[in-house]
């Protein structure tokens, strides 16, 4: 590891897992961290917890904003779990200098996000530090959930499950991008930023069996699949052509050479379902408008344990891996 | 007519019956060769092509795949990097450069870990961006740091000549500019000092398209007619590289070895000679230029003309840039591999000591290195 903390870090890749494991796994060490989930589930299992930080540039993005983020971040790791999001915490720390109106469009925002959830801040923080401090502003929210299906798990995916996607994938890495700084692009393209809790509660009414789900935010699909495969010691294959991408997606990963499964996701997940319920799971699904585009994207054998294989349409293979690095534009 | 997506652009390219269908010519065409080929992709933007998309589990035994130094991240040599880990260290300087170079490892660290440092490091998309940072920042040194072929030398140039048009006092170039035809004939007549009898094993190139819509195809004329080795200008889409295959197979066996262009759609003999133009105005040859991995390569680097010398850092940072040769790490294969002599796999730190989050050698450090592909897509190929 580096002597000092480098971007890399961050990326939710291979040097992420890299950090929390050598140093904070090393001194928070307890059995409910590290079954290292989307939520820890507590209370013998009654209940999920879990804690998320939000920073983004820019604050405002086309489809969403750091205030409807924060809250769909923290409720989406808890609706994974299978769990109802209920109560929730608030801390923002701001820099001087900061538009009030911008904080209440942030707040009014994180206000209509937990509406869609039904849950409630309860109790909240706010700092304010000098100008430069922080970029703009970060917040971090907490979330508590009462657990409606338990036994959902990241290690009991099996030859028996079929792996689906609930949306075009990609889409909130490309328009972080795309708003960025320095990029003039127009498109029409939009983050997916969005809460799943409503998608979770049907699946779970319609009786799916669910093995395992996952938001695929930073890291993307790869890092979601890469991460199951390994926990659950089975291979996964995916047929690239299955994969939904955008046009606007695939575009600015050709102009800056990304790979769509490699880009972060704010409303876009991966679930491992028995294979007798994947077609109906991907019915249900497409029923609402923000999983629309949900498909059946990969099997799961045993033809390489702890690894993601994809297949091209024209019969080659290679590994999907994790990201590693921070991800940067290819020179050519 | 409804307006071009960029999908248009690339779809056709990516058609499975299409490549299905080249996959079966070039299987029947293989069988009539005598014995196996060797072609190398000199280009890295090939390599990645061909690794991302599989294609060499699509081609029969007999055809091999050489993977070239074409890589202007991978050869950028720790000396270079070490002047812009000084370079940004300097508390009035902004350094730009492109992507995925800020990664590099030099002796003592990366971009990356001098930005960690406090350094002020950014990647700009186009060299122009470095106009508005300029701009916006009157009191600091803008520093960029040119790297690529002949596919961006012309895009630094043009930002010199808006620099110079524009009066612009705060943009400086550091210039690691390199050239394509140079390294191919190193490849085949070497005189590294390392290499005492050399026996080249490329018996075709497959040439970058990119480089030649710039330079145009004649900057390869000299390998069909001198070396009597076929080179196919292709573009980098899976249908274009397979195509391209299917040529080189027909030289082979009807006994040619011409220069031919795949890449139909935009590449021309003689190129873009406005841009050719704009290159030779404000860039000269070195006499060497060192590769990472190949050692010194004679004149297959530019540096800007000595009237140019007020926008050249390293004319103006002469005092602080460190200039001690340095060598490439003992264990690392990369020479080898880049001449065709090994695969990746036969590196003994190869997955071990050398891997993309630390990488040893040339081939590991970016994604279109021939160690970094294989790691990557492993023991699929």
């Amino acid at each position: 590891m580096t002597k000092n903390i480098v971007l890399a870090q961050g990326n939710g890749g291979e040097e992420n897992a890299e950090l929390i494991s050598k140093i904070f796994y090393k001194h928070f060490k307890n059995e409910i961290l590290e079954k290292s989930e989307d939520a820890a589930i507590i209370d013998g299992g009654r209940l999920a917890f879990t804690t998320d930080s939000f920073t983004v540039s820019p604050i405002f993005f086309d489809g969403g904003d750091i205030g409807k983020l924060s809250i769909c971040g923290t409720c989406n790791d808890l609706a994974m779990m299978g769990a109802k999001p209920t109560y929730m915490t608030c801390a923002v720390i701001v820099e001087e200098g900061f538009p009030v109106s911008d904080l209440e469009k942030i707040v009014r925002s994180m206000k209509k996000e937990l509406d869609i959830n039904g849950a409630v801040i309860v109790c909240g923080d706010t700092k304010v530090v000098q100008r430069g401090a922080v970029d703009k502003i970060f917040i971090n929210t907490t979330g508590v959930g009462v657990v409606q299906k338990s036994g959902i798990s990241s290690n009991c995916v099996t030859e028996a499950d079929t792996i689906i996607i609930s949306n075009q994938i990609g889409k909130h890495g490309a328009t972080i991008f795309a708003n960025r700084e320095g990029m003039e692009f127009s498109s029409a393209l939009q983050s997916d930023c969005t809460s799943l809790w409503p998608l979770v509660e049907k699946l779970l009414a319609e009786g799916i069996q669910i093995t395992a789900m996952r938001d695929a935010t930073r890291g993307g699909v790869a890092a979601v699949l890469n991460e199951w495969a390994k926990q659950s010691k089975v291979c996964i294959e995916v047929n690239e052509e299955t994969l939904p991408v955008s046009d606007e997606v695939r575009g600015i990963c050709e102009i800056l050479g990304f790979e769509a499964y490699n880009l972060a996701n704010e409303g876009t997940f991966v679930l491992a379902v028995k294979s007798e319920d994947a077609l109906r799971a991907v019915e249900i699904l497409q029923g609402f408008e923000e999983a629309h585009h949900a498909a059946i994207i990969a099997q799961v054998t045993h033809q390489y344990d702890g690894r993601v294989v994809l297949l091209s349409a024209w019969g080659s293979k290679r590994f999907m891996d994790l990201p590693t690095g921070e991800l940067l534009p290819r020179i050519c | 007519m409804n307006s071009l997506e960029l999908k248009d652009l690339y779809d056709g390219f990516r058609n499975p019956d299409v490549i299905k269908s080249f996959q079966k010519l070039i299987a029947k065409e293989a069988n009539k060769l005598p014995r196996t080929i060797n072609i190398m992709e000199v280009c890295g933007g090939h390599t990645h092509t061909i690794m991302k998309y599989g294609l060499t589990q699509l081609l029969p035994k007999n055809i091999n795949f050489i993977h070239g130094p074409g890589c202007p991240v991978c050869i950028m040599p720790k000396e270079r990097i070490d002047h812009a880990y000084v370079l940004a260290q300097q508390s009035d300087v902004i350094l730009l450069t492109l992507g995925d170079m800020i990664k590099v490892p030099g002796s003592h660290g990366s971009l990356q870990d001098a930005r960690a440092k406090g350094a002020d490091v950014r990647y700009v998309y186009s060299p122009m961006d470095a106009l508005k940072v300029a701009e916006e920042n009157p009191d600091k040194k803008i520093i960029f740091f040119a790297i690529g072929f002949e596919t961006t030398t012309p895009m630094t140039a043009a930002l010199l000549d808006v620099v110079i048009k524009r009066g612009i006092k705060n943009i400086f170039f550091h210039i690691n500019h390199v050239t394509v035809p140079e390294v191919m004939t190193e490849l085949i007549d070497s005189r590294d000092e390392h290499v005492n009898s050399y026996d080249h094993r490329i018996d075709a190139f497959i040439g970058p398209s990119h480089v030649s819509v710039i330079s145009g195809s004649k900057i390869y004329e000299k390998f069909p007619k001198e070396y009597a080795i076929p080179v196919v200008v292709a573009g980098f889409e899976p249908v274009d590289v397979m195509e391209a295959i299917y040529m080189m197979v027909k030289q082979f066996n009807e006994g040619r070895s011409d220069l031919e262009i795949q890449y139909k759609r935009l590449v021309t003999s003689e190129g873009n000679l406005k841009a050719q133009a704009l290159i030779e105005h404000y860039f000269e040859k070195v006499d060497l230029f060192k590769w990472r991995g190949m050692g010194n390569v004679p004149n297959s680097g530019l540096k800007l003309r000595d009237e140019f010398a007020p926008y050249d850092a390293e004319v103006l940072f002469k005092e602080i840039l460190p200039y001690e040769e340095i060598d490439d790490h003992k264990l690392c294969i990369c020479g080898d591999i880049l001449r065709g002599f090994a695969k990746p796999q036969e590196c003994t730190v190869f997955g071990t000591a050398c891997k993309p989050s630390s990488p040893l050698g040339s081939c590991m450090v970016s994604s279109e290195g021939a160690c970094a592909a294989y790691y990557k897509y492993g023991n699929l190929l």
